[in-house]
């Protein structure tokens, strides 16, 4: 008999903080309030937890979220690397812990606070997990440099276009201005403002970039079975997977054959071969986007598309609603909030409980991705 | 492979780990040298105790012709570090080795090897176009920088 995490465990909670460019509370505390916030939606005690799960860049341990939300004896925890990257495996970890007996009741969690907080390249002793030495002193600083030179040579190789990043950036931008959480809710965007914002790292302007936000989300994992009895409609984690392609570089992948198909490729393969639906049974999808190209590269890594093929299907309204795939129904990273991606964790839940702001009729399937560019993961979520 | 800063005003200087060393000894002496599997003979980067390939721990440094082609290039505007943010928008150049295309080394287009990051006018800037090495003394080290070929 082979062992399958297929739908054995489900998201029955989910919770979280205010999104804003300044909160006054510390990390510790938003982390706290979101993980609060998703137990008492899935109407489960706190004491009931016994597994935690989060981003290696997390800075507030399960030891301080335990004690302080009142947690009894934690039996699995564990930390996802490589920053956005960790979203969805946070989820598939928790998966595995229960579906193997580990744990019964599992928290992942974000808590970030990089709106206010320092930032990576004002501090250059924190570095991210990148080989420096080859890259840093050209002044290859920021992820918006090290990402915008794939999108150059994606525009060059493919015909992409700055129209295409922007109806990416639309899209997100579309779906927050009807989300009152967003941080950009009732502030369109048009391509004018678009075209004539300022560059961050020519080709990547200002409107390519996800937002700067405090804020933390938190979801519950339980068993199928338990979730059968929870306050909520269970969202099943129907598929589960990481990826780190070989002879992968991290966040510069610039040494292997194929620098521009990157981890959602590896993670695919895997995530589809565990799934009994295809791409093309998808109702919704959100996708990371940490910065605007990530979408269409990850759109051919998922399989929507062929290679070379994601900037031509963000034409013609395909990402926004009642398009061939609506993505990032909360607005996404680059409009609803930047959480390392947990967001669009709990806008698939939100999709398939029926209750999103811009809700995907009778949707019934939604793929959530993680960081695009970096050691990745992502998962299935089924009704 | 972490790298610092010498002063807020000063470019970052390459930091070495155990494995890239010898890259920038060489660029010491103006060579751009790049690791090769002293069994199998394929190059690597970035450099790395083990062939991928064969497994082998042999290693040795092999002289490139310093020619290349640009893969792709950014142009990064502030917020950026002080030095960088002072000559901004600078380019960043990543280049394919004439020698093993698949091996690309960041760095910047200059008019001169110690002329400034934003020295080469943006609108010469061209994937396609045909650069070659030189060293600049910045900081003690010599770091690579790289000049379009005349056409
Ligand atoms: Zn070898």
């Amino acid at each position: 008999m082979t062992a399958t995490l297929k739908d054995a465990t489900a998201i029955v909670g989910i919770g979280q903080t205010a999104f804003a460019r300044h909160l006054p509370q510390s990390e510790k505390e938003l982390a706290c309030r979101a993980i609060l916030a998703a137990l008492a939606d899935a109407g489960i005690e706190p004491s009931e937890v016994d597994a935690f799960a989060s981003y290696t860049m997390e800075e507030t341990d399960e030891v301080e979220v335990a004690k302080a939300i009142g947690a009894g004896d934690v039996t699995f925890f564990s930390k996802i690397g490589y920053g956005g990257g960790g979203s969805c495996a946070t989820v598939g970890h928790l998966a595995s812990a229960v579906a193997t007996g580990q744990a019964t009741v599992g928290v992942a969690w974000r808590s970030r606070k990089r709106g206010s907080g320092p930032r990576p390249w004002k501090n250059t002793a924190v570095q991210l997990p990148t080989p420096g030495q080859w890259t840093r002193p050209f002044g290859l600083l920021r992820p918006a440099d090290e990402i915008g030179m794939l999108a150059r040579r994606y525009m060059h190789e493919y015909g992409a276009t700055r129209d295409h990043l922007f109806n990416v950036a639309m899209a997100c931008r579309n779906r927050a201005n009807a989300n009152p959480a967003a941080m950009m809710y009732e502030r369109p965007l048009t391509r004018e403002m678009y075209m004539t914002s300022r560059m961050i790292s020519d080709p990547l302007c200002l409107f390519d970039n996800c937002l700067e936000t405090d804020g933390a989300l938190a979801c519950v994992v339980v068993s199928a079975e338990r979730a059968r009895d929870c306050r909520q409609k269970p969202v099943y984690v129907h598929s589960v997977a990481q990826g780190l392609p070989a002879q992968h570089h991290g966040m510069v992948n610039y040494w292997n054959d194929d620098p521009l198909s990157g981890p959602a490729w590896t993670a695919a393969r895997h995530l589809w071969k565990q799934a009994d639906f295809g791409p093309q049974d998808v109702d919704v999808a959100q996708i990371y986007d940490a910065f605007t190209p990530l979408i269409p590269l990850s759109l051919e890594g998922y399989g929507f598309c062929g290679r070379g093929e994601g900037a031509a299907f963000t034409e013609g309204g395909a990402l926004e609603m009642g398009g061939r795939l609506p993505v990032n129904t909360g607005g996404g990273g680059l409009s609803e909030a930047y959480v390392h991606g947990f967001n669009l964790i709990n806008e698939g839940v939100k999709q398939l409980r029926g209750v999103s702001t811009s809700q995907v009729p009778d949707a019934t399937t939604c793929l959530v991705t993680a960081g695009e560019g970096v050691p990745t993961s992502a998962i299935l979520l089924r009704s | 492979m972490t790298t610092t800063s010498t002063a807020a005003d000063e470019l970052l200087l390459p930091v070495p780990d155990e494995d890239g060393a010898p890259f920038w000894e060489y660029a010491a002496q103006g060579e751009l040298r790049v690791q090769a599997c002293a069994a199998c003979g394929r190059l690597r980067f970035p450099p790395r105790p083990c062939c991928p390939h064969c497994r082998s721990f042999d290693s040795e440094w092999r002289r490139m012709s310093g020619r290349g082609r640009i893969w792709s290039y950014v142009r990064p505007h502030p917020p950026l570090l002080p030095a960088y943010a002072a000559q901004a928008p600078y380019n960043v150049i990543l280049v394919e080795l004439a020698d093993a295309p698949h091996i690309r080394l960041a760095g910047n287009l200059v008019t001169s090897a110690d002329a400034p990051l934003d020295s080469v006018d943006p609108a010469r800037l061209r994937i396609g176009a045909r650069v070659h090495v030189v060293f600049t003394e910045t900081g003690g080290m010599a770091v690579p920088r790289w000049i379009l070929e005349k056409s």
